[in-house]
């Protein structure tokens, strides 16, 4: 690469007693898109952040073409043309694309905001990076991946050279994900140079020119994408061989539930039509599909919190109903909530409480908490699913993202549920963590337990699942047995072309 | 019937109504202008009371009416500089310290009148503001003695309302303060300071809310006393929804909102005792119930309306 754009040199942070960044050094070549690869915690935002002007560091300091960067001031970094794509976005949901991209960039005591020229601008940025966007749509109409384009033209309008995504893929879908990538190797060819934050070694693999590797705040490792091996960099990113358990052969048992041609109905539009599958004790059946096709709805039917409109459920050997959110507890249903801090947890509450709420009649005495049993069973999940981070009587926001799953999985598990529903469970977690969630659904499955795993991670379905069904629009295709599919196959029902695999879809 | 359309026929009816709404139209982009930077100022009660107190006392001690507006506007402003070290700086609840706000300046309000201002059986009063006859339109059949012949708070207080849609609308300073009420994370990550606009916005807002509530002791009456406010400053924040904290339909709801009530005055009078008066006092209310309850269901709140706001935390 040419000359150095970004020059990181001993930057150190310390809150608390925690290092989260230790004398870390990192340049940027002009064009080029480095890959800040870790496991969550291992201090690659808090070094974004500090690059960003949000924290400033203990020591150590940032040099941009060759200037020094003052630190702590998001406005210099900013002039200095640096741009931010944060994993929340920093935009606003009410206002509208233009204005969430213009807001601080005029003199606030201008008498007239230049919308003209403004949206001349973003257009034309726009237009030269393929970014597509309407400048005049409210920003909270938009997609998710709609809206992390208007962050980064957010970051281009303000003239970055450099551009920092934080884990830009989270929340997108796998071809939002691959349309993202595309992009962003057209913005390198253009000049603008790169770095992105992730922990998923496919897209670091497929992207970056150069993989930087942090782990405990230190920078562990430097390798060109090009001469390094998706083996090697987990190994570097976890600190030792990381190896995800893959399921061993078995023979299912008796089918405990079954959808007979099930459709709901949500607003007047079908987003469950006509259903089937069956789930047998001891097998993992997996639902593949993009998010957004009705897995979500899938889930909650399962779980209770929503109403079939026609069809039929049968929960061992007996039709159902509508299942309620109690009735799926009492049947011993447990349940991984596709989004676990919205639905799995609440985050201001102890982790105790977060691990009885749903069984808490089996935790009171007269009326009243019996908290000693409560925190008693929390320290016994805490042991048994090993949740790290925090005790009992901590607020379960504390816990990382993987933590928190454990202790989900954990407070379903450990009763020994008859049926698993898990949704995305390993969804934005690092590579350890993903190890250990799959590996405690295959500890259920070997107990016999039967698991639905629903899940857009072909080699987790590949992993874990004995048979597979896609779910596109709302529909499922027939299930085929693990053995017989390849990725490609997959990934051909995952976009609905199943009809010609020569297995007709039983309506 | 008859007695309905002579009532909407009247010049003087909506007369009343511009001068009934002043104090609303005032109070409620107050309250407007702090909501858009994400505080909800409950003080808005306490802060017209004593809006029209200070104000009042200031032309009672000598001073011209135009510097008792702007002592209210001050004094206000010191009020608004309280809630926002209260809820932007400490991050305290905005229900709690607003309701505190309004309780400390209403009591306050009255035991500094009745420091400065001796017992006596009628109240003092002070020479008000005079209606102006805006030359050419007052001359206008009808719509002349309707809109064009009102005391200069009133015209004040609709070119501020114009002013307000300008500003918060199509100015940069607009956008930072909306950007500082919707997401204050963004706004500090484009440069801006959230936490100085949200305090620009309370002390302004505070100021409008003050004036609104002088314009009572000022224009509408000539003296002043401790519950002469009457909940307006409840309405204006019932307002504000209803405007979808849009400042131009703020203009209107306070409008509307004047027109049931200089409406319901003349029904009263109109229907003679026929009816008890209770039940038009409670028209305005009932009525503005039923718009917020229609209008609301649309509204589109600041995002981070009372959140507030620290930095590095998310």
């Amino acid at each position: 690469m040419s000359e150095a754009v970004l020059e990181i040199s001993g930057v150190s942070k310390r809150f608390g007693t925690n290092l989260a960044n230790d004398n870390i050094s990192l340049s940027l070549g002009k064009g080029e898109i480095v890959a800040l690869l870790g496991e969550n915690g291992a201090g690659k935002t808090t070094l974004m952040s500090i690059l960003f002007g949000h924290y400033m560091p203990d020591s150590g300091h940032v040099r941009v073409m060759g200037q020094d960067l003052p630190p702590g001031k998001p406005r210099a970094a900013i002039r200095a043309g640096i741009g931010m794509v944060h994993q929340h976005f920093s935009l606003a949901p009410n206002l509208t694309v233009l204005e969430n991209v213009m807001t601080g960039t005029e003199s606030l005591w201008s008498v007239a905001s230049n919308t003209g020229p403004g949206r001349a601008k973003l257009m034309a940025i726009s237009e030269r990076f393929g970014l597509k966007v309407n400048p005049d749509a409210r920003l909270g109409d938009l997609s998710v991946g709609e809206q992390q384009r208007v962050e980064i033209l957010k970051a281009l309008y303000n003239d970055a050279r450099i551009l920092v995504l934080d884990e830009p893929t989270a929340v997108l879908t796998n071809i939002e994900a691959e349309k993202l990538f595309s992009t962003l190797k057209d913005m390198a060819r253009q000049g603008l140079s790169l770095i992105f934050i992730s922990h998923k070694l496919d897209e670091v693999m497929a992207t970056a020119d150069r993989v930087v590797v942090l782990r405990g705040g230190k920078l562990v490792a430097e390798r060109k994408a090009a001469e390094t091996s998706k083996a090697e960099l987990a190994e570097l990113m976890v600190g030792r061989a990381v190896k995800r358990p893959v399921r061993e052969a078995s023979t299912p048992g008796e089918t405990v539930l079954e959808a007979v041609g099930v459709t709901v109905r949500v607003d007047d539009v079908d987003r469950l039509k006509a259903i089937d599958f069956h789930l047998r004790a001891g097998e993992v059946l997996g639902i593949i599909g993009v998010s957004g096709n009705g897995q979500t709805l899938l889930a909650q039917l399962l779980s209770g919190t929503a109403k079939r409109t026609s069809g039929d459920l049968v929960l061992f050997g007996h039709g159902v109903g509508d299942l309620s959110v109690a009735d799926a507890v009492h049947a011993g249903i447990g349940r991984i909530p596709e989004d676990r801090n919205k639905e799995g947890a609440i985050g201001e509450m102890a982790i105790w409480e977060n691990a009885v709420l749903e069984r808490l009649s089996g935790y009171s005495r007269h009326g009243l908490v019996d908290r000693k049993s409560a925190i008693d069973f929390a320290g016994r999940i805490i042991s048994a699913f090993d949740v790290r981070g925090g005790s009992p009587t901590s607020r379960i926001r504390l816990l990382s993202g993987g933590n928190m799953q454990k202790l989900i999985l954990g407070r379903n598990l450990i009763e020994h549920p008859r049926i698993l529903v898990a949704a995305q469970p390993a969804r934005g977690l690092d590579e350890g963590a993903v190890a250990a969630v799959h590996e405690r659904i295959l500890e259920a499955r070997r107990a016999g337990c039967a698991v639905l795993l629903i899940s857009e991670d072909l080699e987790e379905v590949m992993a874990l699942a004995d048979r597979i069904q896609a779910i596109v629009g709302g529909r499922l295709s027939p299930p085929v047995k693990a053995e017989d599919v390849d990725t490609r196959r997959l990934g051909l029902m995952m976009a609905g072309e199943w009809e010609q695999e020569g297995v007709a879809h039983a309506v | 019937m008859n007695a309905l359309v002579d009532i909407l026929a009247s010049a003087g009816l909506w007369a009343a109504v511009l001068r009934i709404a002043t104090p609303l139209i005032l109070g409620t982009l107050g309250a407007l202008l702090c909501e858009r930077s994400g505080v909800l100022n409950l003080g808005i009660e306490g802060i017209m009371t004593f809006g029209a107190m200070i104000g009042w006392l200031a032309v009672y001690n000598g001073a011209d009416l135009w510097t008792g507006l702007l002592v209210a506007a001050l004094a206000g402003g010191v009020f608004g500089f309280l809630h926002a070290v209260l809820t932007v700086t400490l991050g305290l609840s905005q229900h709690v310290s607003g309701l505190g706000v309004t309780l400390f300046a209403s009591s306050f309000s009255y035991y500094v009148f009745r420091l400065m201002v001796p017992v006596a059986g009628t109240p003092p009063t002070v020479e008000p503001f005079q209606p102006i006859a805006i030359p050419g339109l007052s001359d206008l059949p009808f719509f002349g003695p309707a809109f064009f012949n009102q005391t200069p708070p009133t015209y004040l207080a609709i070119l501020i309302a114009i002013l307000m849609a300008y500003i918060i609308l199509r100015t940069p300073l607009g956008l930072a303060i909306r950007m500082a009420g919707e997401n204050p994370h963004a706004a500090e990550a484009q440069g801006i300071n959230p936490m100085a606009v949200r305090y620009g916005a309370v002390i302004a807002g505070s100021a409008l809310m003050a004036v609104g509530g002088a314009f009572l002791t000022l224009s509408a009456f000539n003296s002043f006393f401790p519950t002469m406010v009457q909940g307006r400053g409840w309405i204006c924040i019932a307002l504000v929804v209803f405007a979808s904290w849009r400042p131009e339909r703020a203009l209107l709801g306070a409008l509307l909102f004047a027109f049931f009530d200089g409406f319901q005055l003349r029904l009263q009078t109109a229907l003679n005792g026929a009816v008890p008066y209770q039940i038009f006092l409670m028209i305005p209310y009932v009525l503005s119930i039923a718009a917020l309850a229609v209008m609301a269901r649309r509204a589109r709140v600041p995002q981070a309306l009372m959140q507030p706001y620290r930095r590095g935390e998310r």
